[in-house]
């Protein structure tokens, strides 16, 4: 019978799983045709643009000599500092507005708010890890920079900070559902911690006090093990995972709560 | 079977919450048709966003034994910057069925011509119509919720939805929502008025008929509890 329309009562684990993927390939469909659309390069503007980013910055550190008199290789400091914001600033900004912009999808019944979060967040962190590689095997490739001391570190770090981003992604963007004002906040908020978290200096070249301030702020610590793995010896890092973890951990769970309540709460037009 | 147990909702007002839905309960069998009259602002909208679950009430059970389609030919969930067949696609991929298939129908049943391969923010009012209407056909549901809209488009086209709907789709339930109480006779053998947040049900179509013309209703107040 007419059972295509499906989500009878009663969906066993298995099959939501399934019907949530393809919920999320159909989210991730549209939003790249409709970011991106079909003209010109479409897609590729999904890792040009933050590469676009991530080579101004990294020119403009370099003509200002960003790394302050120590050994540090700055086109190497620039595009592992500015990647890693791109995997939370982005991920966050893109889910501030995912509610409000899909509510009318949630007439489909199996498009849940947690499918826009899901897909906004894919589609930034690929954007943001493609970019990353490209250029760090492009530098690479010219000679311009070395290649990791230790790749494991630096993919660690990476992941550390891909889960970090996308629990702040969920917790933030939820807690829009309450009210605009959290995204405002988020725009001030977002432009002073980019400073403090950690791309634009190392922990190492910080009075005692002052690293022991920003050691407080989760995604120093990623980017600081990312260093660690591309720089080895050659730098002095300081960072604690299980700190950072835990702090990942403790978002993850209050973004799901928060998730939950606003999911119940939104209201469709 | 669809039932409601005790439902509310409520919204937030300037004012306070105020209650839109109260204590509705009621319940449909597979493939029986049901209507629901109701006048400007009684919450027939807000019972259709239950209904198909795009909002959770505020307390009270609805439980779908069947699968319960999205408001018949709505145009909001359009993606105006995608062609009419992405949005084809994207309502296949949802669902879980392939698309391709559907094309033919959806290219007879629209007449989009050129236009299904063209951006929605180009067409006009009457091609977004019946493109919704062909992606709404283009799903099967157990039950189709209707929220007034089928006068829309020329006479030609209300009566190939008609078709679609009441007379290859008869063996469905339907839930169907105005303040046209023409509709409601033609096609329900039941009726249920919707007035000030209350459900009012009636054997037959015609005592509800009466009770609808017979009320007035005060303009939106205060509704706290």
């Amino acid at each position: 019978m007419a059972d295509e329309g499906m989500e009878k009562t009663g969906t066993t684990f298995r099959q939501s799983l399934a019907i949530q993927r393809r919920v999320i390939w159909a989210l991730l469909m549209r939003e790249v045709i409709t970011r991106f659309g079909r003209e010109n390069l479409g897609v590729l503007w999904l890792i040009l643009e933050p590469m676009m980013f991530t080579l101004g910055v990294t020119a403009l550190w370099s003509a200002a000599g960003m790394t302050h008199g120590s050994s540090m290789p700055i086109v190497a400091f620039a595009i592992t500092g500015y990647s890693s914001v791109l995997m939370w600033r982005n991920t966050v900004g893109r889910c501030n507005s995912g509610i409000h912009q899909n509510l009318n999808l949630l007439y489909h019944r199996n498009v849940k708010v947690i499918d826009v979060f899901v897909t906004r967040i894919v589609l930034e962190m690929a954007g943001a890890t493609a970019s990353f590689i490209v250029l760090a095997v492009f530098f690479t490739a010219i000679e311009w920079i070395q290649p990791p001391d230790d790749l494991l570190k630096v993919i660690g770090g990476w992941l550390m900070l891909a889960w970090f981003g996308a629990a702040l992604a969920v917790l933030v963007g939820a807690a829009t559902a309450y009210s605009e004002i959290v995204d405002r906040i988020w725009h001030p908020t977002a432009y002073l911690l980019f400073p403090l978290s950690g791309a634009a200096f190392m922990v190492d070249w910080l009075p005692k006090a002052g690293q022991e301030v920003v050691l407080l702020l989760p995604m120093v610590h990623g980017v600081e093990l990312i260093r660690d793995g591309y720089f080895g010896t050659r730098v002095h890092t300081h960072y604690d995972m299980a700190y950072m973890g835990l702090v990942n951990l403790v978002l993850t769970l209050a973004g799901l709560c928060v998730l939950r309540d606003a999911g119940l709460r939104a209201e469709a037009h | 079977m669809i039932r409601l147990d005790n439902v509310c909702k409520s919204y937030g007002t300037r004012f306070g919450s105020r209650q839109v839905l109260r204590h509705l309960s009621f319940s449909l069998e597979r493939g029986r048709h049901m209507g629901i009259l109701g006048r400007n602002g009684a919450g027939k909208s807000t019972l259709i966003r239950l209904l198909s679950g795009a909002e959770r009430p505020t307390s009270g059970r609805i439980d779908r034994g069947m699968s319960v389609s999205w408001p018949l030919a709505f145009t909001g969930a359009f993606q105006t910057h995608l062609t009419g067949l992405d949005n084809l696609k994207f309502i296949c991929r949802i669902y879980g069925k392939d698309w391709k298939p559907l094309v033919p129908f959806v290219e007879e049943f629209t007449e989009l011509g050129i236009y299904l391969r063209e951006p929605v923010q180009h067409y006009s009012v009457g091609m977004t119509m019946r493109l919704a209407f062909a992606l709404s056909m283009a799903i099967e549901f157990d039950c189709f919720l209707i929220d007034e809209g089928l006068s829309v488009g020329d006479s030609r086209f209300g009566e190939r939805c008609h078709v679609e709907l009441f007379h290859k789709r008869k063996d469905r339930s339907f839930i169907l929502v105005s303040h046209d109480p023409g509709i409601i006779r033609a096609y329900c053998e039941r009726a249920a008025v919707l007035h000030l947040g209350k459900l009012y049900e009636f054997p037959s179509v015609d005592e509800a008929f009466h009770f609808y013309e017979t009320q007035n209703v005060p303009p939106p107040g205060p509704r706290f509890d």
